[in-house]
């Protein structure tokens, strides 16, 4: 799968970072449902460092489609809770 | 849903909305290439935009700290005269200047971080539109076999994304160097007005905060007039 971190770029990752990536979004949903803004920006970083970790960066010259979008590394929890309101 | 899936979907609607304009797909390529100079064009006004807010704000301390300066050696002057009211007065100036000052080096790191970031930006877009253009002409040249219309599909929906992964950037970019600006604005509104009360209360809604920022302000009056008299003091002994 091909994930991009928004404003940094793409990365390649396998199937197991991807099942641990999604427990993670889980709890981060619950932190933004809480409006808990430390456990926010603690699970924000630590998806972002398992990509950066587990996945295998592509070149900038590289033009992919990515399968999954993850927000930008100083996402706040207000950006967040606007993301939901707005219309897609 | 969760955010990343939410995220997803926002994102790549907004891809589509700016792929579907063009009907043939050859166009789409031609397209794509001139809004990728366009963004990079947008990027590069962007990075000119937080350097010109960041040097307004050095400024903005310059004069801030002059004031200061001014202030300390005016309650100088009028404590030697034996007017202690006038040299409260003016500490008093100079404690509220002093909290107004407090924020700028933040704003100046944060907007040094977003200029690094433009940059970062319109250096990977520029290599991004370096490649695309390469591809493009191969494309466009075995338009009529199928595998090279789907290559097109995907780089066109590859430099998409890119496009409007940097327009996202952009757009959050001058967003905070428009509230930064608003803020320094304030600040120089405030001070060229000479109401410092206000000022001192004006950065923060909080009313907790800001009885405390007053207690410390105070406090920051007391000990200037205190070291200053001891200043005095020491001065007169010599």
């Amino acid at each position: 799968m091909i994930v991009r971190i928004l404003h940094e770029g793409q990365y390649e990752v396998g199937a197991v970072a991807l099942a641990e990536l999604r427990r993670l979004d889980d709890e981060l949903m619950d932190d933004l449902t809480r409006g808990d803004e430390a456990g926010f920006v603690a699970r924000r970083d630590q998806i972002l460092a398992l990509v950066r970790s587990e996945g295998s960066m592509l070149g900038p010259e590289v033009l992919r489609e990515s399968d999954l979008v993850l927000p930008p590394a100083d996402l706040t929890l207000e950006e967040a809770r606007s993301l939901f309101t707005e219309q897609a | 849903m969760g955010l990343m899936s939410r995220m997803s979907t926002i994102f790549k609607s907004k891809v589509s909305a700016a792929l579907d304009t063009v009907e043939d797909p050859r166009q789409t390529l031609d397209y794509s290439y001139e809004r990728q100079m366009e963004m990079l064009q947008q990027v590069k006004r962007s990075l000119a935009d937080a350097v010109t807010s960041r040097k307004q704000i050095e400024l903005q301390k310059v004069r801030l700290q002059s004031d200061v300066d001014k202030y300390q050696s005016e309650a100088e002057a009028a404590l030697k005269a034996g007017r202690e009211d006038l040299a409260r007065q003016a500490l008093e100036r100079k404690a509220a200047l002093a909290t107004q000052m407090e924020g700028l080096d933040g704003q100046i790191a944060e907007l040094k971080g977003q200029e690094d970031k433009m940059e970062e930006n319109a250096r990977r877009l520029e290599t991004k539109i370096a490649s695309f253009r390469a591809q493009k002409e191969v494309i466009k040249a075995q338009y009529t076999t199928a595998q090279a219309q789907v290559k097109m599909g995907e780089a066109s929906t590859g430099l998409g994304e890119e496009l409007a992964d940097v327009g996202l950037a952009v757009q959050r970019a001058q967003d905070k160097t428009e509230r930064m600006r608003a803020r320094a604005q304030a600040i120089d509104e405030l001070t060229d007005k000479g109401v410092l009360d206000d000022a001192l209360a004006a950065p923060v809604e909080d009313p907790v905060e800001r009885e405390l920022r007053k207690t410390k302000a105070s406090q920051q009056v007391e000990d200037d007039l205190s070291a200053l008299k001891a200043k005095i003091g020491a001065g007169d002994k010599q």
